[in-house]
């Protein structure tokens, strides 16, 4: 996910100020927000609110529509596991299922000091090759209970 | 003399090996003192073949699949750069009859060239439709997509034609041109490989749309499950600039038009066309009434062409071969061709284009080759989380749009999810309701509050909890959703799940023999 920088207001604002006159300016703002920090702190919201001249509650209401934007870093790895139709075709609620029970990690369940964080995602465009997912950005496909293991293996070694 | 090698940097192909391979031929070749060129290409849609590495031979590529990182030395010394005997050789790639049977018109170039190359685009047949669209007048441009039968190719299948003749006779200072890639169809991913592996059809088929409406300005929505995607395309934007095909004059001619792409954050329903306008105004993605349409009112209030990918990606070769050769293919009132998706639990899972009209038996058992695990094909799911479910007596059916609302089923975006005899109808309708209720954008009452007493219902009928009363809710529930939601989310959850209680009822009365043998 590259270096992230712990919230700081200056910072924010040199980053919504680059976006700022893009037109329907929201959206950009914000993954660049969640890019450089991790997550949409709560401090950032009247900034943005201030430098897009529309209300905080509007603001807010924009970052909490979009299942993309995080309230709160997330340490750790982060898995997003495909749980569409086609995935179920292969077993992924099988994977969720061994998740919990041989690695006890939830999935959607924010836990600190978690070294691996499951998401829920609804397709990832790699359906030939079900079950799909991505660690931190990097396709799996025809992911299966062994390759679950390896993947916590390596989070758990990684946070060390 | 330097040889190529073709490696796709799909992220299909990225998510079985496809970097490693790419990494372990350079290493590889670098020992063994080989000038070796490594072309990354998009991907020619036979995943169980990925990687498929490909060189160059005397009369066309020649392929070699699926190939794994600790294979690579094996097949220098197997002599693969001459087209050498190895057990994965394939032989000729598009001699492969998965390839040879396919009527590729969109998908012609995905696989074969390097995707940011703009002279490997224009050396394959790149902008002959583009060229062809600066010659002519913007309403003979309208009249060819008219005449070719064009229908949209996002699921609804309204004529391309049509919507761009409202926006081209819509008065404004401005008018905007929008490429939904909000492919979140599951069983779908022919935005992403268009986008990985061809992204300058796409800019050339906005840029014609531009011409013929007169927009300046482009918006393609990309979901952000696809950062790969994103990346690449945006990477083709930029070079389309650099060498003015997005530019003030647009390959020279006294046209403007750029594009500017854009990353959603994750939400299913900013694929609507309303939704994903208020989504690019930076707002929540609350689905609009209609009227008014896009077509007059759409972005910031401007009118606006919001046309599937897939529906820009089929016009260069409307305007490079003409409407009457375009509408040869396919069938009725469903003419050209479709790229089709073959996914879920299946042997032979990838992209298939085709004229309109192929049975879905012809692709899931003829191309497909049945199910992965090996056990009987119980039920195929036609066109997303929104489209129903076959069951073996109507793998007939044609996929065409007509057949497929006859069969109250749809089209969609081609998507093709194939499930073997483990599954569970109930537990899949009860998805399509869940799916619904966390994907409501809220607005109107029947899809934000239906699909949830839809679960519920579901969770009724199957514990066995007045069975009758119940079914008879869940169909009186279903229609309520169809009629009075605003938008195709709440409107066609139905389909999915009435065509599993339709075709599977016995998945929905287990309780019932349970409770009365005990």
């Amino acid at each position: 996910m590259g270096a992230q920088a712990t919230f700081d207001v200056t910072l924010a604002r040199e980053v919504i100020e680059r976006r700022r006159s893009t037109p329907g300016a929201a959206l950009p703002i914000l993954h660049d927000l969640q890019h450089r920090f991790g997550y949409i702190d709560d401090a950032a919201i009247p900034l943005v609110a201030e430098a897009l001249n529309i209300s905080k509650a509007e603001t807010l209401g924009v970052v909490s529509f979009y299942p993309d934007f995080r309230r709160a870093p997330v340490e750790g790895r982060t898995l997003k596991l495909c749980r569409a139709e086609s995935c179920q075709s292969m077993g992924c609620e099988d994977l969720v299922a061994h998740l919990a029970r041989s690695h006890g990690i939830g999935a959607d369940e924010v836990s600190p000091g978690s070294a691996l964080h499951v998401e829920t995602v609804y397709c990832l465009g790699n359906c030939a090759l079900s079950p799909a997912a991505l660690l931190d950005g990097e396709p799996i496909g025809r992911l299966d209970r062994a390759r679950i293991d390896s993947i916590v293996e390596a989070a758990k070694d990684r946070a060390r | 003399m330097t040889a190529r090698v073709f490696v796709p940097g799909d992220s299909s192909a990225l998510s079985v090996g496809a970097d490693a391979v790419a990494a372990a031929l350079t290493a590889e070749a670098a020992r063994r003192g080989i000038d070796l060129a490594i072309v990354r290409t998009g991907s020619r849609g036979l995943f169980w073949l990925e990687p498929l590495v490909e060189i160059e031979g005397a009369d066309g590529r020649i392929g070699y699949g699926p190939v794994a990182a600790q294979e690579v030395a094996a097949l220098f010394d197997a002599g693969f750069l001459v087209g050498g005997a190895h057990p994965k050789a394939l032989g000729r790639v598009d001699a492969i009859p998965y390839l040879a049977r396919q009527q590729r018109l969109v998908f012609a170039r995905c696989g074969v060239t390097d995707p940011l190359s703009l002279e490997d685009y224009r050396r394959h047949g790149g902008l002959k439709g583009l060229e062809r669209a600066l010659a002519l007048e913007p309403d003979a441009i309208v009249d060819e997509i008219v005449a070719s039968g064009l229908r949209g190719r996002g699921g609804a299948g309204f004529p391309t034609g049509i919507k761009w003749g409202a926006v081209r006779h819509a008065e404004a200072d401005q008018k905007y041109v929008v490429c939904n890639a909000d492919e979140g169809d599951s069983g779908t991913f022919a935005d992403r490989m268009l986008m990985e592996g061809d992204p300058f059809l796409v800019i050339e088929g906005m840029a014609i749309a531009a011409l013929a409406v007169g927009a300046t300005k482009g918006y393609v929505y990309i979901r952000s499950e696809y950062p790969h995607a994103f990346d690449v395309f945006s990477r083709a934007v930029a070079r389309a600039r650099a060498a003015n095909l997005l530019s003030a004059r647009v390959l020279g001619a006294a046209r403007a038009f750029d594009i500017e792409p854009r990353l959603g954050a994750g939400s299913y329903i900013c694929g609507e066309e309303t939704s994903m306008l208020e989504s690019l105004e930076g707002k929540r993605g609350l689905v609009r009434a209609k009227p008014p349409l896009p077509a007059l009112s759409g972005l910031f209030g401007r009118p606006t062409v919001i046309n599937n990918m897939l529906s820009f990606a089929s016009v260069p070769w409307i305007l490079e071969h003409g409407a009457k050769a375009y509408a040869e293919y396919g069938v009725g009132r469903s003419l050209g061709s479709q790229p089709f998706q073959l996914a879920g639990n299946i042997r032979h899972g990838g992209l298939v284009e085709l004229a309109f009209g192929p049975t879905i038996r012809e692709l899931v058992e003829g191309f497909g080759g049945g199910t992965r695990s090996g056990r009987p094909i119980r039920a195929v799911q036609v066109g997303g989380p929104l489209g129903a479910y076959f069951p073996q007596g109507l793998l007939d059916t044609p996929l065409e749009y007509e057949s497929m609302t006859r069969e109250k089923g749809m089209l969609g975006h081609g998507g093709i999810v194939v499930f073997d005899d483990t599954v569970d109808m109930a537990r899949q309708a009860r998805f399509a309701f869940a799916f619904c209720s966390r994907e409501s954008c809220g607005k109107c009452t029947p899809c934000r509050l239906g699909s949830t007493r839809g679960v519920e219902t579901v969770d009724k009928i199957v514990a066995g909890v007045d069975r009758p009363k119940n079914l008879e809710v869940l169909r009186d529930l279903c229609e309520v959703m169809t009629d009075g939601s605003l938008c195709a989310l709440g409107g066609l959850t139905p389909l999915p799940v009435l065509s599993a209680l339709d075709h599977f009822p016995e998945d929905f009365d287990r309780a019932a023999p349970r409770a009365a043998a005990e």
